[in-house]
């Protein structure tokens, strides 16, 4: 067995890492699905999918079967090659963000040097999935859906990467590792509170979850952009919406709550104990707030948000420049 | 890293041949798209993580994005797809081609004759070393280019204001500024 040499053993352990990383994941963002529906309906005062299985529990399994024995139906009026692709982008891209999240100390897939601005290139990549989609559809509804969705995620991806800044000039790197080990004694959350907030507003805008959730308002466009998906290809972009929310959870730990970092609890449970907390308020946001006009959506972004981003940049340059003037 | 740099090199070179040769713009928008992808991928494979990254967050993810978008608008149908056969047939095309390959083969020719040494290095460079770089001995440069956006950014203000006495539609309204 010349084969299992050290250096190979070494890669096969590192892609049981992934393989792990990968399927948790997505079991995460599947389960969730259900998570969602029992704790609107508990917020509502209702009881939410209760009768498959133990309080609801095997309803993902319920789902899955439905959806994979429907009919997987292409329009004859669509745009094959792209109708088809587009599930495939807006699951891959978000997927492959999950890289560069380093869940504990040992950890993590990809240590990047650029880390953060491998999410933002996924992130840009991942609107062609919603543009695609809508357009091969060849639906007036599904392109409106599109049209809102491009030009809600560029406006919203503008101030994404400028609220980071904060955090990138205090940490002095964009690798995510050396941005959590910057917040072992202080979370960035308190000194970077404008840039916190400005990243959760543009995070729930680019996952394009309530209430910034314009582009598939099913009032006003019976759904937007995948009107015309049925079966798994539906179910791609279903557990993609699912996927981002994990995704900007994650992020948000990492960025601003310290990641791993606490008292007494194992690193990794801690990591979980904040996500989960964090999808909760993404859940509590769809139950509580109604859906604004589409036009102020667009002008809170540009006038407020992205002024306050400028703001919390230029503060932070300045203490940063006050507290250790002779920089590195 | 240099099978990397050279597989990465052929992808953007058949892609962007399939720009030229797609009927329909949305697909030769894509093609353009994989084609900016395999170009940061040929940053990444020269150690140049930082400048990879930046050319798909700025070229695929946010110009791309506004062609892709300005296109779908204009929903270009079987028509434009049939004008666009026309316009590819040989006759147009061929003498332009050889008189590029001619071009090409003679800046083959000369990289062959010279000796470019260890070209793919694949040494990392840092965002901190780029930043460095621009900042310090570039800063003009950086300063010039943001008088050029400020403008931009001012005349597209204001040509999105000069529509709005008859309630354009929000949407291509926001796009503008």
């Amino acid at each position: 067995m010349s084969m299992l040499t050290p250096a190979a053993l070494e890669a096969l352990d590192a892609m049981r890492h992934v393989l792990a990383i990968l399927l948790g994941v997505m079991v995460m963002a599947a389960i969730l699905t259900v998570v969602e529906r029992r704790l609107l309906g508990l917020w509502q005062d209702r009881y939410g999918p209760n009768r498959v299985g133990p309080f609801g529990s095997l309803q993902v399994v319920a789902d899955l079967i439905k959806m994979l024995f429907k009919e997987d139906w292409i329009p004859p009026f669509a745009d094959r090659f792209l109708f088809v692709l587009a599930p495939a982008i807006a699951m891959a891209s978000l997927l492959l963000s999950f890289m560069i999240v380093p869940f504990t100390p040992a950890w993590g897939v990809a240590d990047l040097h650029v880390g953060i601005l491998f999410f933002f290139a996924m992130a840009g990549i991942s609107v062609y999935a919603v543009l695609f989609g809508g357009w091969a559809s060849g639906n007036k509804y599904a392109l409106l859906g599109a049209m809102r969705v491009s030009a809600q995620t560029l406006s919203y991806e503008v101030f994404m990467g400028l609220s980071l800044m904060g955090v990138v000039a205090m940490a002095g790197s964009f690798n995510m590792r050396d941005i959590v080990a910057a917040q072992q004694n202080l979370w960035f959350i308190v000194p970077q509170f404008l840039g916190f907030c400005t990243f959760l507003f543009a995070g729930v805008a680019v996952t394009h979850r309530a209430p910034f959730d314009q582009p598939e308002a099913e009032q006003e466009l019976a759904d937007g952009y995948h009107i015309e998906y049925s079966s798994l290809k539906f179910g791609m972009f279903f557990l993609g919406e699912y996927l981002g929310m994990l995704l900007v959870s994650m992020l948000i730990v990492t960025l601003f709550l310290g990641g791993w970092h606490g008292p007494w609890l194992p690193p990794f449970l801690w990591f979980a104990i904040k996500t989960a907390a964090l999808l909760v308020l993404f859940i509590l946001l769809r139950a509580a707030l109604p859906r604004p006009r589409y036009d102020r959506v667009m002008q809170f972004g540009w006038k407020v948000c992205l002024p306050l981003t400028l703001i919390n940049l230029l503060l932070t340059g300045a203490a940063i420049l006050l507290i250790a003037p002779a920089g590195n | 890293m240099e099978i990397a740099f050279y597989l990465s090199g052929g992808v953007a070179v058949l892609a962007t041949l399939g720009v030229i040769t797609s009927l329909h713009p949305v697909h030769a928008l894509l093609y353009l798209i994989v084609s900016l992808i395999a170009v940061a991928m040929v940053f990444f494979a020269l150690g140049a993580p930082f400048a990879g990254v930046l050319e798909i967050i700025v070229y695929a993810g946010a110009i791309m994005v506004l062609f892709v978008f300005v296109v779908m608008m204009l929903n270009p149908g079987p028509l434009a797809k049939a004008r666009e056969r026309a316009w590819l047939r040989p006759r147009i095309w061929l003498g332009p081609s050889v008189l590029a390959a001619v071009l090409l083969a003679v800046l083959l020719a000369t990289l062959w004759r010279g000796d470019p040494g260890p070209v793919v290095e694949g040494e990392m460079l840092t965002a901190r070393a780029v930043g460095t770089t621009l900042f310090g001995p570039w800063l003009i440069v950086v300063e010039l280019s943001a008088f050029l956006l400020l403008a931009a950014l001012v005349t597209a203000s204001h040509l999105g204001q000069a529509g709005s006495s008859r309630e354009p539609d929000p949407t291509t309204a926001r796009e503008e500024s």
